[in-house]
């Protein structure tokens, strides 16, 4: 099976061209398979947000080379890393991050939405199959604001799968949460995992819920302790 | 849910969200765009009635043969010499035909009509009167000066030894429509004439000046057989006036005079009405585009997640632009029809309660459309430009930092 993410040297500093230059990533070689369930789990401030966006092409690297897919990103401009970002990549925040102006279903349909620029049925369908398939089918027209936290995660999940991504990255998606909502959150991403064989890259602190992950990469003082 | 395209639902859905900024500046686009029209509508159509009344009863522009005047033939700066002006006999334009054909020909000019005139004397019984002898062609004076319009009894029928003479001259006379009154020259040649009509032109003196005879009949009385004194011109643009009048005068060598230069007051009060409507106009506008451009700006420091989870989940700059651009967009054409709608009112209810001295309405009910898409265009335009900053601001956030607020 290929690699979806592949990191070679990958540094990224903070405050370039000026006096104080701060680096948080040393060097990452990584590499994440298809279908893959890691965990990505270490300290606060050991640059594991960083990595994660820096995977989801939503900041560039200071140096080195990554791959989505097998394609450099580097040599993509603006236009393709957004769509590549839009189609590839599904994202799942710690504060799920929903519009609150948007009705669950819209947001679930929102990817599409911006995808093909039209809310088509074939995207409207998609959403309530995805809200029904992680228990929200009677909360579909309701606001984030009406729903509970584990739910506002869920419709985040959703949200996530709606492109039927091919790599899911969460970034502390039970963070936020209580233990049985957590568990809730975790099971439902291991299941789409294996339903769906999207790979997902989870960052946690609950060292509980890394070890039930496939795999476990340990990142300190922004490198990673684990190899690719 | 409604299908509309990406950057329609969700700036649909920022108004929604924003409903008392919506409003707001709603009302404040509503109120700009109405004083627009209302005060444009109002002060053109004040406009017209007064260019109406003023430049209804005469030639937009008259050439006369140029007054004579005493020449020394010693050198100016050699000799001292006290010229005094001439007296002024009636003088004909030299080849009046000619020169008439000329004005005809010349672009912008509507209507062309000779005349003769020269003073004399209206008598009846015992009574007098002083007057101005108008020799015309009816139907080509018609075209200069709508006589009909004015007409109070009878017809504009000057043929054979008809007159038409203004009402106070009428009533200084003590006659009426079929009448006979006798014409008297300074030289003491007379004539008698039936009044086919009585007209009132709005302007007293006039009316009593002012006896309207064939041309052939007056060129008999004056003595001026054959010839004119002067040719009245109406022109398409009455502001191009003065610039069809000047080439007029260097190719006939005639004294060309527009209504521009015996009305100089009369246009300096327009121009200056003009002046102020278009700073007027010109503070609203910019008003407006604040308004919107102020209400946007805090817009996307509100939607500044929103806009950084759109941007993450791959909603290009270009689309977050639309998404306020359009935003502009609605306030202009929201607030342009709305403002429209108000601006009919304002001018409904303005024409209902102010009244011209004969009971008519001041102003028409009625606005002009030209002024209408106009300003709706001008409401539309600010609404891009004043959200077209805030858009750019929005489009360039980065998703990273726009989430992490």
């Amino acid at each position: 099976m290929g690699n979806i993410v592949e990191l070679r040297q990958v540094r990224k500093s903070y405050g370039e061209g000026t006096p104080v230059v701060t680096e948080v990533l040393h060097g990452i070689d990584l590499a994440i398979a298809e279908g893959e369930f890691a965990a990505l789990t270490g300290p606060s401030g050991s640059g594991k947000s960083t990595l994660l966006n820096i995977i989801g092409l939503l900041e560039h690297a200071s140096s080195g080379q990554l791959l989505i897919n097998g394609e450099d990103t580097a040599q993509l401009g603006d236009a393709a890393i957004t769509a590549l970002r839009g189609r590839t990549i599904g994202f799942i925040f710690q504060f799920h991050h929903l519009l609150p102006g948007f009705s669950a279903l819209e947001n679930v349909m929102m990817p599409a939405i911006i995808d093909s620029g039209w809310p088509s049925a074939q995207a409207h369908d998609d959403a309530m199959r995805l809200l029904t398939q992680v228990g929200l089918k009677d909360a579909a027209h309701k606001r984030p604001s009406q729903l509970s936290g584990g739910m506002q995660q869920r419709v985040a999940i959703a949200r996530a799968l709606s492109l039927s991504p091919r790599l899911i990255l969460a970034d502390e998606p039970t963070g936020n949460l209580d233990t049985h909502s957590a568990n809730d959150i975790f099971e439902l991403l291991q299941s789409i995992n294996q339903e769906r064989q999207s790979a997902c890259l989870i960052v946690t602190h609950d060292p509980g819920l890394a070890a039930r992950c496939q795999r476990q990469i340990q990142m300190v003082d922004g490198q990673l302790l684990n190899g690719p | 849910m409604l299908r509309l395209p990406f950057a329609v639902m969700v700036s649909l859905r920022y108004l929604r969200e924003g409903r008392m900024q919506t409003v707001l500046i709603l009302a404040g686009v509503t109120g700009g765009v109405a004083v627009i029209i209302f005060l444009t509508t109002l002060i053109s159509q004040l406009q017209a009635s007064i260019i109406d009344k003023t430049l209804g009863s005469q030639a937009h522009i008259v050439l006369k043969a140029a007054r004579a005047a005493n020449r020394t033939t010693l050198p100016p700066d050699q000799t001292a010499a006290i010229i005094q002006p001439r007296a002024q006999a009636l003088r004909a334009i030299d080849q009046w035909s000619a020169v008439a054909r000329l004005a005809e020909q010349t672009p912008g000019v509507l209507a062309v009509s000779p005349m003769l005139s020269g003073a004399g004397f209206a008598t009846r019984a015992d009574a007098n009167q002083p007057i101005a002898m108008m020799g015309v062609d009816a139907r080509a004076y018609q075209r200069i000066v709508r006589m009909d319009k004015y007409l109070q009894a009878g017809r504009f029928d000057v043929s054979g030894a008809n007159a038409v003479i203004g009402v106070e001259l009428a009533k200084d006379l003590g006659v009426t429509v079929g009448d006979k009154i006798r014409l008297v020259t300074m030289d003491g040649r007379n004539d008698l004439f039936s009044i086919a009509g009585i007209f009132d032109i709005g302007n007293r003196d006039l009316n009593r000046r002012w006896v309207f005879i064939s041309v052939k009949v007056a060129q008999t009385l004056l003595d001026l057989p054959g010839g004119i004194t002067q040719i009245d011109l109406r022109v398409a643009d009455l502001f191009a006036a003065e610039t069809i009048a000047r080439p007029l005068q260097a190719q006939t060598g005639l004294s060309v005079e527009s209504w521009m230069q015996t009305n100089a007051q009369l246009l300096s009060a327009l121009n200056s009405q003009s002046i102020s409507n278009n700073l007027i106009r010109a503070f609203v506008t910019v008003i407006v585009a604040v308004g919107i451009a102020s209400v946007l700006v805090v817009s996307v420091v509100q939607k500044q997640k929103e806009i950084g989870i759109l941007r993450a989940m791959g909603a290009s700059p270009q689309r977050i632009m639309a998404v306020f651009l359009l935003q502009g967009s609605f306030y202009g054409l929201a607030g342009s029809a709305l403002g429209s709608a108000l601006a009919l009112g304002l001018v409904q209810f303005f024409s209902r309660i102010t009244r011209n001295a004969d009971g008519s309405a001041l102003v028409s009910p009625d606005l002009d459309l030209s002024v209408v898409i106009s300003a709706c265009a001008l409401a539309l335009v600010v609404g891009l430009l004043a959200a077209a900053l805030p858009a750019r601001r929005a489009a360039k956030l980065d998703p990273v930092q726009a989430i992490r607020v």
